[in-house]
């Protein structure tokens, strides 16, 4: 490297050294090549078209230690803060990236779930094939070089062939809030089995208001004619960064659906790769991002079809208020021979306030001959005749706003089967819309 | 002791004067029809009146039982009494019917003090509104107007308008676009909602609805300004001979100001 290394850089590699080594071989020396792949690429600057639109010049400039696990093993939790309705089952709890025994409970009937320090001590092997996984795309696989060289836990979920998981398990990420300028990384491996079906919910909450680092990569295996259900609901505090990372395989008649809903963090960046290997396999996805103050918030959502005779259905909502700004990025490829496949994708965006930015990209490249593919992408504002009717009817302005901005959102969350959780994401989305008439 | 005085009204869209001194007293309980060529300025009276951004009111007074109305947001017009029937009810995917209406009852009680309905009580009222109505609850199920038929989407109007139960309704030319049938349910609807102390301004471009609706007063809005006023025979007036004769009476009026004769 020409230059010196930035302050996120330097303090990310002092933070490795601080690090233990796991005592497995090949595990700490994938942390390393990751880490040197890292120090070598640095962050993505702008001219990396992956990352054109979300500027980490200023996030360079920050140094995050490693979050301190005492601190966030002893920190007290309130479980009101992410109490779901409508997600009642087990619970893995990380507090700055700790995972917390005493706020979680493992107890689901004949799954395999563990927190990924416990089962690489148990049988590192069979995590192998994931952890060693090396990412080739340099500087544009920053993130997923640091998760891997620093994530200290995790958690493995394993849904055996033919079993199904009764309630939906429910992933926590709290930042404790009281831990300025600190980093966390989290692992995540989701298996399902043969026919297996499972639902999880990913949930990102803050305690307190601490500027933090938060990474997790997730790493999905649906195997042949299981299905899926991930919710991702992201409540960060805004003075969050959290980029994430999920990769998604699905083989033969798998089916998976993603729901998420961005509304918090200061900085964040969901990258969602869905790889449809398997003949048959489905794949949709839908989400809402509610941006506001100075919130970026980024989706870059990839769906590659690698089989014959895939669908997948992919519909996301941008809302920007304030100076917010959103980023999005839908791309479906179809492989060659990838005959049969179904795929659309919609992306609508709002702007409230003339000072917020959306960017939105949608992408299609077909390398098969008999595809069905859709995509379109718009931006426009709430709409001044609806509004106006609204009005006259006697429902103040703020209402009005926040009334059709959920109905423009609606499309999106309709869908989660989950009625419970589905109504009160509705609420918080509601809830996080803005109340006033927006600054112009 | 009038409801609504209108005074001198003058107002402007996008630059250009469409009301030019309008004046117009209802006392509670009249019926007021406003006919007039197309372009007159009717539905902007109805726009203005209900406090629609883009309509600049350049001088003159609406004082509404006692309030200076064009002081006041839409909204409030609102939960103070005003309703506005639209010409061309928008349509708002994504919204429910029943959801929105509640709201705006409960915005507008809210607004006056008055406690808000829960879902049971407003579920009753809604009820008995809809056997007036002559509407089929499968309409409340949907989102606002979403695909309703022309005629669907007009009762709907009045079927808000019932549940609300405004003080002064503006119907704006709400018989446009209906065939028989279709205006004869929507006038069954607004004379089931007269009474001594609501009153009707009922914009129009035809007779044909005064035949089912019959007004207290006809006035002929031309060239921005009422110039004739009179009881329903007016409107039969206008139906056999146009405007035209207008011109003789008001010479200031210009040809083009007479230039919609009803069909």
């Amino acid at each position: 490297m020409s230059n010196a290394p930035s302050p996120f850089v330097r303090a990310a590699l002092d933070a490795a050294a601080t690090l233990p080594d796991t005592g497995i071989a090949w595990l700490d020396a994938a942390r390393r090549e990751n880490l040197q792949a890292f120090a070598d690429g640095g962050l993505p600057e702008g001219r990396n078209e992956a990352w054109k639109y979300t500027p980490l010049r200023a996030l360079s400039q920050r140094g995050f230690v490693l979050a301190d696990r005492a601190v966030a093993t002893a920190a007290t939790i309130d479980p009101a803060l992410y109490a779901l309705p409508g997600v009642d089952g087990g619970r893995v709890v990380f507090v700055d990236g700790v995972f917390r025994a005493d706020l979680s409970s493992l107890d689901a009937d004949g799954v395999e779930l563990a927190p990924l320090s416990k089962a690489l001590a148990a049988n590192a092997e069979p995590l192998r094939f994931a952890l060693a996984n090396r990412y080739r795309h340099g500087a544009a696989d920053a993130f997923a070089h640091l998760n891997a060289a620093l994530a200290a836990d995790g958690l493995v979920l394993r849904i055996p062939d033919g079993a199904a998981l009764e309630k939906p398990l429910h992933i926590v990420h709290v930042s404790s809030g009281t831990q300025g300028d600190t980093a966390w990384h989290v692992r995540l491996l989701i298996e399902t089995g043969k026919d297996a079906s499972a639902d999880v919910v990913e949930h990102f909450v803050s305690a307190g208001d601490a500027a933090q680092l938060g990474t997790v990569v997730s790493d999905v295996v649906a195997r042949e004619g299981s299905r899926l259900g991930l919710v991702v609901l992201q409540d960060a505090s805004t003075a969050t960064t959290l980029v994430r990372r999920s990769h998604v395989r699905l083989d033969a008649r798998a089916e998976v659906t993603l729901h998420a809903l961005e509304l918090g963090g200061a900085l964040v960046r969901h990258e969602v790769n869905a790889d449809i290997v398997g003949d048959g396999a489905r794949f949709d996805s839908r989400g809402v991002f509610a941006l506001s103050g100075r919130q970026h918030g980024d989706t870059q959502l990839e769906i590659r079809h690698n089989a014959r005779d895939t669908s997948s259905d992919a519909l996301w909502r941008g809302i920007a208020d304030g100076r917010s700004r959103g980023v999005f990025r839908g791309a479906i490829v179809v492989a060659e021979g990838a005959d049969g496949t179904d795929a659309s994708l919609s992306n609508k965006n709002l702007l409230l306030s003339g000072q917020a930015e959306i960017d939105t990209k949608p992408e299609l490249e077909i390398y098969a001959d008999e595809v069905k593919a859709a995509h379109g992408a718009t931006i426009g504002q709430l709409d001044e005749r609806s509004l106006f009717y609204l009005r006259s009817r006697g429902i103040p302005l703020a209402q009005a706003r926040s009334l059709l901005t959920l109905a423009f959102c609606r499309a999106a969350l309709e869908s989660l089967p989950n009625e419970a959780l589905r109504e009160h994401l509705g609420e918080l989305l509601v809830a996080h819309l803005p109340t006033g008439p927006s600054a112009e | 002791m009038h409801m609504l005085k209108i005074d001198n009204l003058h107002a402007r869209v996008e630059g250009k004067e469409i009301l030019k001194g309008l004046s117009l007293e209802v006392k509670p309980g009249e019926v007021h029809a406003i006919m007039g060529p197309n372009g007159a300025g009717k539905s902007t009276l109805g726009n203005v009146l209900a406090g629609r951004e883009g309509y600049e009111v350049t001088d003159g007074t609406v004082n509404f039982d006692g309030r200076d109305l064009l002081a006041l947001e839409p909204e409030e017009r609102a939960a103070v009494g005003i309703f506005l029937a639209f010409q061309y009810p928008v349509e708002i995917p994504g919204v429910n019917n029943t959801y929105f209406l509640r709201a705006a009852l409960n915005a507008q009680r809210k607004f006056r003090g008055e406690e808000e309905l829960d879902s049971m009580r407003f579920l009753k009222l809604v009820r008995e509104k809809l056997k007036v109505m002559q509407i089929s609850d499968e309409l409340l199920h949907r989102a606002v107007n979403e695909g309703f038929s022309g005629g669907e989407k007009k009762r709907n109007e009045i079927f808000q308008m019932a549940v609300l139960e405004p003080k002064l309704a503006i119907l704006d030319e709400t018989d446009s676009g209906l065939d028989i049938d279709a205006l004869k349910q929507v006038a069954e609807g607004v004379n089931a909602l007269r009474s001594p102390d609501r009153s009707f301004v009922i914009v129009t471009h035809y007779q044909r609805l005064l035949d089912y609706i019959e007004p207290d007063f006809v006035h002929v809005l031309a060239g921005g300004r009422i110039v004739e006023s009179g009881d329903k025979n007016l409107a039969l007036k206008l139906e056999e001979q146009g405007y035209a004769w207008l011109a003789e009476k008001h010479p200031e009026l210009r040809k083009a100001d007479l230039a919609g004769a009803p069909a």
